[in-house]
């Protein structure tokens, strides 16, 4: 099966994110950067598949020069092709990434036949617009559900669930379809040996693509005031067990 | 008029749905508008009237047998024709799953902007702070479109009654749905533990890296069970194994707003920290006195928890 599975270079932050002086990014001075975590799990998920199914994962991002670097680590993983759409580095608003996408997913799709699965991740984690892998999906005509934690192919069906607080739903799509996955529906891999050398071999193909942009703009970024506790020390060690309990007990948890 | 999509489960409310409201009637007043109400798939009175007593005026409701249970094609599509038919001045859903879902569909139907998880929305001129990296930092958004569509973020307010309920008129809104969308209805459900959940429960005991591993977690299982809570973890625990990942609490995992999160052997980084934010109360149990999250925490414990939890189990015990 083909699979086309779209991923975003992000940040990683450690306990604190701060901004640059103008609002207008991440201060990354400091960090280093990685693949937003649903979508990691995204390109497990298609190399799995592949694996299970035979077929091959084109990995897509959106994104800086830089965001190459991504699209190697997807293919120390396992995946088979990468495609760069290359910004300026700004960040785009999400009606325009996802028109962006859905060009450059249109002309794999030319060139090279339709793709089975498109995997998206359920959110970014830095801007989290929750709505990208919708608008590409919808402007595909595929099927998507996102929050999938389980993915199952049998035959022209694809078999998704989706975590509740319960248990979780169960969807059947025909294929072609598309999912957007969560954290948790796999464990990734680390890149073997072998892994790295394919990295080091991968052609990233580079598809440039205007798309007008949406009517989200973003202003600044700003921090949320830091949360002040006057934490009340309750003791050290087995000893402080009685004042926990009462305080237990004052919030009526008896 | 604002319009606020009634996100339930098959009749029953839910919490995302309330606290939409909450959200809705404040921003509504605002924009010196009425707040309606859009109802799909079910007609239950208890869900009008839980509408009316956050005031809505109106409560639009629709069925059709596509509309049998969840699916986010079809409610996208409904909530994308009811935009030019009902003309609301603005449309909201709560931050959750279904509700971001929904919206999403709705805005790639009508090929609009969708701006999910808001904190503040200045309806005079739409300038808008969002939630982002989880709600680590905001963005200020302007919004420019025909109808805002709008998401408030998960647990950014609690929901409220209105302080004078209304009883909402009931208006059928009648829609023609391709049976097609039915491809991503719900078809199953599985139920794995009945009750209290993570994401509902009073208490949440969590547990990180300090756990040490899977079988440290038992000390935890045994006082979330005295307090009738559920066991929580880091993205550190999953990530090694030691619980499946329903259990994580943090921006890749399940969002928690108990009464009180007790955090053991948790350093708090900010992918846990922006799960556990919603807690009304937290206490920490670490051995580290410098640790976020003993920073954050209302209450802490300096020592280790494989130590201090049976302690407090054991007190729980003696006390009743």
């Amino acid at each position: 099966m083909r699979i086309c599975c779209c991923v975003k270079r992000v940040p990683a932050p450690g306990a604190r994110i701060n901004v640059t002086p103008d609002g207008q990014e991440v201060d990354t001075a400091h960090l280093g950067f990685t693949t937003s975590p649903h979508e990691e799990c995204g390109v497990e998920e298609a190399v799995q598949l592949t694996e299970a199914h035979g077929g091959e994962v084109t990995v897509l991002t959106l994104g800086p020069p830089e965001a190459a670097e991504q699209l190697r680590y997807a293919a120390s993983v396992g995946a088979h092709h990468g495609v760069l759409v290359p910004t300026d580095g700004s960040a785009w608003d999400p009606q325009r990434t996802a028109r962006a996408l859905t060009s450059a997913i249109e002309t794999l799709e030319e060139a090279e036949g339709p793709f089975d699965l498109l995997i998206f991740g359920n959110e970014s984690a830095d801007s989290g617009g929750f709505q990208v892998g919708v608008r590409v999906a919808f402007a595909l005509g595929r099927p998507i559900v996102g929050g999938i934690k389980g993915i199952e192919i049998d035959g022209t069906t694809v078999r998704a669930r989706r975590q509740t607080d319960s248990g979780f739903e169960v969807y059947e799509m025909p294929i072609p379809a598309a999912v957007g996955v969560k954290e948790g529906i796999n464990l990734p891999r680390y890149p073997t040996m072998r892994g790295r050398l394919a990295s080091k071999r991968l052609e990233v193909g580079e598809l440039a693509m205007e798309a007008p942009r949406g009517g989200q703009s973003m202003r600044r970024l700003h921090r949320p005031a830091d949360v002040v506790s006057e934490t009340v020390i309750l003791g050290e060690g087995p000893a402080a067990a009685s004042a926990v309990v009462d305080v237990l007990a004052e919030l009526g948890l008896l | 008029m604002l319009l606020v999509v009634l996100e339930h489960d098959r009749g029953t409310m839910a919490e995302a749905a309330r606290e939409a409201l909450t959200f809705g009637r404040a921003l509504a007043g605002r924009m010196g508008v009425p707040m309606h109400a859009a109802l799909i798939g079910s007609e239950e009175a208890a869900l009008v009237t839980e509408a009316g007593a956050h005031a809505a005026a109106r409560v639009h409701t629709v069925v059709h047998p596509v509309l049998s249970d969840f699916g986010p094609e079809a409610w996208g599509e409904v909530m994308a024709a009811m935009v030019p038919r009902l003309a609301p001045a603005a449309v909201l859903a709560g931050g959750s799953d279904r509700g971001n879902e929904v919206m999403a569909q709705a805005a790639a139907r009508l090929d609009a902007p969708f701006v999910a998880n808001c904190l503040d929305v200045d309806p005079a001129d739409w300038s808008i702070t969002r939630i982002q990296w989880g709600g680590s930092l905001l963005e200020d958004v302007t919004l420019s479109a025909d109808v805002p569509l709008l998401s408030c973020g998960l647990h950014a307010v609690a929901a409220e009654a209105a302080e004078t309920p209304t009883e909402p008129a009931v208006e059928e809104f009648e829609v023609d749905l391709d049976v097609a969308l039915s491809r991503t209805v719900v078809r199953d459900r599985v139920v794995l533990s009945a009750g209290v959940t993570l994401s509902t429960a009073p208490v949440v005991v969590g547990g990180g890296r300090g756990v040490g591993s899977a079988e440290g977690f038992a000390l935890l299982e045994e006082l979330a069970e005295l307090l009738g809570g559920k066991v929580g973890c880091s993205r550190a625990v999953t990530n090694n194994g030691w619980r499946p990942h329903a259990d994580q609490v943090g921006q890749t995992g399940t969002r928690i707003a108990p009464e009180i999160y007790i955090a053991s052997g948790i350093s708090g980084a900010i992918q846990h920290w922006v799960g556990a934010m919603g807690s009304k109360h937290i206490l920490a149990i670490n051995l580290d006195p410098g640790a976020n999250i003993v920073q954050k925490a209302d209450w802490a414990v300096i020592g280790d928890l494989h130590e201090v939890i049976p302690a407090i189990s054991e007190e729980i015990r003696s006390r009743r």
